[in-house]
């Protein structure tokens, strides 16, 4: 596996798909067991997003390196509707689904670094970043 | 992939493979649902010991089971939580508030069996 991957996502197979191979990458930079677990929760819940909410879209992984730093970068990008108030998305328990409004913020708190950006009727692109410690 | 449900005396045991879709684990959902009346059990145990991750889809889920079984007369309990999903469970502020949780399947048994001899003590 090259150390980086790109995976279409449209359906809830696709959301599996996605865990696996970023699973395979985390521990292929040398993550570890915990770390792995956080980063394949992080990539279910973002994919899942895509899924529920725009229907299709894509998911990369990749190695980044920073000075000394190794880590991995996940970016999750759709095309569907965007997100209308970010900030309201981001809140913990807000959800427009009946879910328990965990994905977004839950995937920022799993990961180092987190930047959402949305336009209505553009897409949303989630970047986020985790590094080896 | 469909989840085998086992019969096991008065309880039933889904064993959850490494990596199932939210169909799958929808239909497992159901599937249990409807076992619990056509077997008359008394508890279901839900082992995920080799689940590679629980998210909020599969925390709900699995949520959505125990109140259903409940609400037809049987007991869940979740055996098998790794530490490491517990970790990830925690950073994202997943609970399974009001749902027993087990070691393992030994244990989980165990505790059914306390549960339901405490209803039939407590007459309900």
């Amino acid at each position: 596996m090259a150390n980086e991957a790109q995976i279409p996502i449209g359906s809830d197979f696709d959301i599996v798909a996605a865990r696996r191979q970023g699973r395979e990458l985390a521990l292929k930079l040398g993550f570890h067991g915990g770390d792995v677990t956080l980063i394949a929760a992080a990539i279910s819940e973002m994919a899942r997003n895509i899924v529920d909410h725009a229907k299709k879209g894509e998911m990369t992984f990749e190695r980044i390196q920073n000075g000394t730093k190794n880590g991995i970068q996940i970016i999750a990008r759709d095309d569907g509707p965007g997100i209308p108030d970010v900030n309201q998305a981001m809140q913990y328990g807000y959800s427009t689904r009946r879910g328990l409004g965990v994905g977004l913020p839950g995937a920022k708190w799993l990961m180092d670094e987190f930047d959402i950006v949305s336009k209505v009727g553009k897409g949303t692109t989630v970047t986020m970043k985790k590094w080896l410690t | 992939m469909v989840v085998p449900i086992l019969k096991q005396g008065p309880y039933l045991i889904a064993t959850i493979p490494t990596a199932l879709t939210d169909a799958d684990l929808q239909g497992l959902r159901d599937g249990l649902v409807s076992q619990v009346g056509r077997c008359r059990s008394r508890g279901v145990v839900v082992d995920i010991t080799a689940l590679d991750v629980m998210d909020s889809f599969a925390v709900r889920t699995l949520r959505d089971v125990a109140h259903m079984t409940r609400l037809r007369g049987a007991e869940t309990v979740i055996v098998g939580i790794q530490p490491e999903v517990a970790f990830a469970m925690v950073q994202l502020g997943l609970t399974l508030e009001g749902i027993g949780t087990s070691l393992d399947l030994e244990e989980g048994l165990t505790f059914l069996e306390q549960q339901t001899k405490r209803k039939v003590k407590d007459g309900k």
